[in-house]
């Protein structure tokens, strides 16, 4: 039975749980409900429940331990001394699993296989006729993997349905004859949905453990590899794919800091100075139409101002500034990213500066405005200090936003791993250097990919730094007026 | 006594002193600066919205050729058996022929003087309608011998002549044009033979290679990125909606919950490109998904977007004023009743607008998407769900990467006006956000 067929019975079985649940409800108490503890649906629901849930949880477990357990029974099967130079088991294994694709579609449309698993050229030809192409004739062992995958698989699948269906008949038999008046169906109801709730909310959780987890196993990878005091403290990043590359961090982290000091250079004014007016002077009218206008630019994807900063600003700053004033002729350049990731970054310190100028009392600026001051004195020296920590946090979570920030560095920086000073030349940032060590084809033993997870690392932990440090500011500062 | 002098520097309220006027002056200047701020957030708005659409807008239009192609047995069926597997061998060049001269053959009839090289004609032809009809003939062999109308695309330097990015200056230096094509070209124009119209492949058609710029198109990546947003609405909104419910409902406060709230707010703010990495190490190398499956960016999405979700879900929940749930439990509803019976559905426009504004985000995403390889190269359409979920598929945002990594200027129109499509998909769902938000927003 295929899973997706599997699940539909268990969903019929199910549905079939709920209608005998709440039947042998009214049954026990013969149609009077004022006698049961729970509604009759909460029987039938959890009869229902207790059908299909177990049964759905072993096929999951099931399936996640059927894929390596047959695996390694095939992989048992190849010899060492047969795999090819230049080639590893995990090639010939994802060749075991073409055949064995290959040979069950074979079989799907009426091949007899048998003969085939004898001959590996008949084999070739008769799979490239399906459209499946094999770059080499397959080896006989790897035949006979492909064909022990394909039997394990097999009887797999059938003890996979045997079990599930034994579970789901066990729990939904077992649940029918506990239904009694007295039993307190709505309450083991609500405390599975309850469990279900905290599981989702267990989610958050897992997510952080496994962003932790596979960021720090793989980087504990790297350091066995490469040495972290290189790592760490040297100023060459050069990777060679063929080994002996140096991978220090430095000419990354000088990138990345580069640009977001830019980007925070035109971001700060421009979005501080915006919230400012929008609280203090524009009109409600003028506020209504000109704040969602500036959050739209929160809401542009980061890929359209990365191709905004490859066609429309790089080549502007590289015909107009660097190349007359003699910085270079590159189009990619800290400048281009940071002025761009500049603008993207004024939604996020207009709107949270915004909110938390709108928070300070109106007592404070009434009491400036009655002792003679302008308007603007009253911002500058009274209502910005009040502001003065929830700003710092909007800009700290503004600089951790543009830390981590891909595309428009990938599409605007460049790519050369460079300690300069000018701003018009190329440099790479950390995020850049993280997507091109893991594009392409990757083969996860070489320090040159590892390192990725090293500076995926670095990366998270700078920004989560940032984040706590904001939060914590905002935090503080908001119990002041409450 | 006499009164006292006056005082030398009494004020008038009528004339300013110089330290008022000074005073006003920087008043003055302080709201201009605050002016010139927002002007400046407009104009940068401005400045990347014309520049986006100046570029893309030519995408949604396309050079047509449209002449009557006779399809010579003699090239393309020399064994008369009208046997598809025979004709097969006929590869896209055997086809690329028989468009030119049917090409030539319409020019001379048309009257119209060729002082091209024969081989421009050839060339103006896009090698991608070779292959289309190739494929129509291959579908129906009986065409053979006939003559059929064909609409052929016009090569990407025509396509460009037409549409500004090709000049006669730049044809001399190109080795894939010259101006005497770009001459002929204008004559088609003239005799009818060449035509511009809305460019419906862009959105159907899947990628193409990299000297094909005008047949690239949308189709796959579309469906791809369609196929993630289903994998995330069915994972991300219930879970979302039970974690918040969770938190906001039934969590007692204690230390562990708090840990959970700190996280939740953290999470929000790593950078996606971390998700990518967590997809690539724990979908791809320890659960053994495919590369470049929807599936994969599907999952590295919803955990991108849960706290985004769950984060308006709470408020919208925490907006519900306790005398509901006090009324509903006062007539004997459980707590879990409560909820779902009445604090649920009155928080429902609340929770539904911050999932779709997170769905708007997580359509956008492309950095983790780079990890999981959904950069590849993909020609065919994934399959249906569930199973298609597991086929290689392209995304929007990350083909508009993809295409401006090419050499070919046609791909940066093309790029540009997949953003106009992926603006569009933002935009319809920030609506439907605004107008449930207007419709249904309530207050206690």
């Amino acid at each position: 039975m295929s899973t997706a067929f599997l699940s539909l019975t268990l969903i019929v079985l199910a549905a079939a749980g709920f209608w005998f649940g709440r039947a042998r409800a009214l049954t026990v108490v013969s149609g009077d409900i004022r006698k049961l503890h729970s509604l009759p649906t909460f029987y039938g629901r959890i009869t229902a429940l207790m059908a299909a849930v177990p049964a759905f949880g072993l096929i999951i477990l099931w399936l996640l331990a059927q894929s390596s357990f047959i695996d390694n029974r095939a992989s048992a099967l190849i010899q060492t001394a047969e795999i090819p130079a230049g080639s590893s088991t995990a090639l010939v294994m994802a060749d075991v699993r073409r055949v064995a694709a290959g040979l069950d579609q074979l079989e799907n449309t009426g091949v007899n296989v048998a003969p085939l698993l004898a001959s590996p050229a008949a084999l070739k030809t008769a799979l490239n006729a399906a459209g499946i192409v094999l770059e080499t004739e397959p080896t006989l062992s790897t035949l006979a993997a492909a064909q022990t995958a394909r039997d394990l698989s097999a009887s797999s699948r059938f003890w996979m349905t045997v079990a599930a269906l034994a579970v789901a008949g066990l729990g939904l038999v077992l649940t029918y004859r506990r239904i009694t008046p007295q039993y307190r169906a709505r309450a083991a109801f609500e405390s599975f949905v309850m469990v279900v709730l905290i599981a989702c909310s267990l989610v958050a959780i897992l997510t952080t453990v496994g962003i932790v987890g596979s960021l720090l196993f793989e980087s504990v990878n790297f350091f066995r590899l490469y040495p972290a005091s290189e790592f760490f403290f040297s100023t060459t990043w050069n990777p060679k794919f063929g080994g002996g590359s140096s991978l220090g961090i430095w000419p990354l982290v000088w990138g990345t800091l580069y640009v977001s000091a830019i980007a925070l250079i035109v971001a700060v004014p421009i979005g501080l100075m915006s919230a400012i007016y929008l609280a203090e002077y524009a009109s409600r009218a003028t506020r209504s139409w000109v704040k969602p206008a500036i959050e739209i630019l929160a809401g542009i994807p980061t890929i359209v101002y990365g191709l905004f900063a490859l066609i429309t600003v790089g080549p502007l700053l590289r015909d107009y500034f660097a190349a007359p004033l003699g910085f270079g002729d590159s189009s990619s350049s800290v400048m281009t990213a940071g002025l761009v990731m500049g603008i993207m970054v004024i939604p996020f310190i207009s709107s949270l500066s915004d909110d938390i100028i709108n928070a300070v009392p109106q007592s404070l600026r009434d009491g400036s405005l009655g002792l003679g001051a302008t308007p603007s004195e009253t911002t500058l020296r009274v209502v910005l200090p009040a502001a003065l920590p929830g700003i710092v946090g909007a800009i700290l979570l503004a600089a951790s936003r543009a830390i981590g920030e891909t595309m428009i560095v990938v599409m605007g920086a460049g790519a050369a791993a460079k300690l300069s000073l000018n701003p018009f030349e190329a440099m790479t940032t950390v995020t850049v250097k993280i997507v091109s060590q893991l594009t392409g084809d990757t083969e996860f033993a070489s320090p040159e990919t590892l390192v990725a997870f090293a500076l995926g690392l670095t990366l998270f932990t700078l920004t989560l730094i940032l984040n706590i440090i904001a939060l914590i500011i905002v935090r503080k500062y908001r119990e002041q007026y409450e | 006594m006499t009164a006292p002098m006056p005082s030398a520097n009494r004020s008038s309220l009528f004339t300013q002193d110089p330290r008022t006027k000074a005073r006003n002056a920087a008043e003055k200047r302080f709201r201009a600066y605050g002016l010139s701020a927002i002007i400046a957030a407009l104009l940068a708005l401005v400045w990347l919205l014309i520049s986006i659409f100046g570029n893309g807008l030519p995408a949604f239009r396309q050079t047509f050729l449209t002449f009557p192609v006779t399809l010579e047995a003699a090239v393309l069926d020399k064994s008369g058996v009208l046997d598809p597997a025979v004709m097969a061998k006929v590869t896209t060049l055997g086809y690329g022929k028989v468009l030119a001269r049917s090409l030539t053959a319409e020019l001379a009839a048309k009257g119209i003087v060729i002082d091209a090289k024969p081989g421009d004609i050839a060339d103006m032809i896009s090698e991608e309608s070779a292959a289309t009809l190739r494929d129509l003939v291959l579908a129906d062999p009986k065409l053979i011998g006939t003559t059929i109308a064909f609409t052929a695309l016009a090569s990407g330097r025509i396509d460009g002549y037409f549409k500004g990015r090709v000049t006669m200056a730049s044809a001399a230096l190109d080795k894939n044009t010259s101006p005497a094509q770009l001459v002929l070209a204008d004559k088609m124009k003239a005799a009818g033979l060449l035509t511009i119209g809305f460019n419906t492949g862009f959105l159907t058609m899947p990628d193409a290679s990299d000297k094909r710029p005008e047949a690239a198109g949308l189709g796959v990546a579309i469906i791809g990125s369609v196929y993630m947003m289903l994998v995330v609405l069915v994972l991300a909104l219930p879970i979302g909606v039970a974690a918040s419910i969770y938190l906001e409902e039934f969590a007692p406060k204690n230390r562990w919950t708090d840990i959970i709230e700190v996280n939740i707010a953290n999470l929000a703010a790593v950078p996606s490109i971390v998700y990518g990495i967590l997809g690539l190490a724990i979908f791809i190398n320890t659960v053994g998904l495919p590369q470049s499956a929807p599936i994969v960016g599907g999952l590295v999405l919803t955990l991108l977007s849960l706290p985004r979700i769950i984060i308006p879900t709470r408020a919208a929940l925490k907006a519900v004023p306790p005398s509901i749930r006090d009324a509903a439990l006062g007539v004997g509803a459980s707590r879990l009743q409560t909820v779902f019976h009445h604090v649920l559905p009155l928080a429902m426009p609340g929770i539904l607008t911050g999932t779709i504004i997170g769905l708007a985000q997580a359509l956008g995403e492309s950095a983790p998407l780079l990890l999981i390889g959904m950069v590849a190269f993909v020609r065919d359409f994934p399959g249906a769900p569930l199973d298609g979920l597991f086929d290689p598929a392209a995304a929007l945002p990350v083909q508009i990467y993809n295409w401006t990594t090419r050499g070919d200027p046609g791909f940066v129109e093309r790029a540009s006006g997949a953003i106009i499509v992926l603006l569009i998909f933002l935009i319809v769902m920030n609506t439907v956000a605004i107008l449930l938000r207007r419709k249904f927003e309530r207050r206690w």
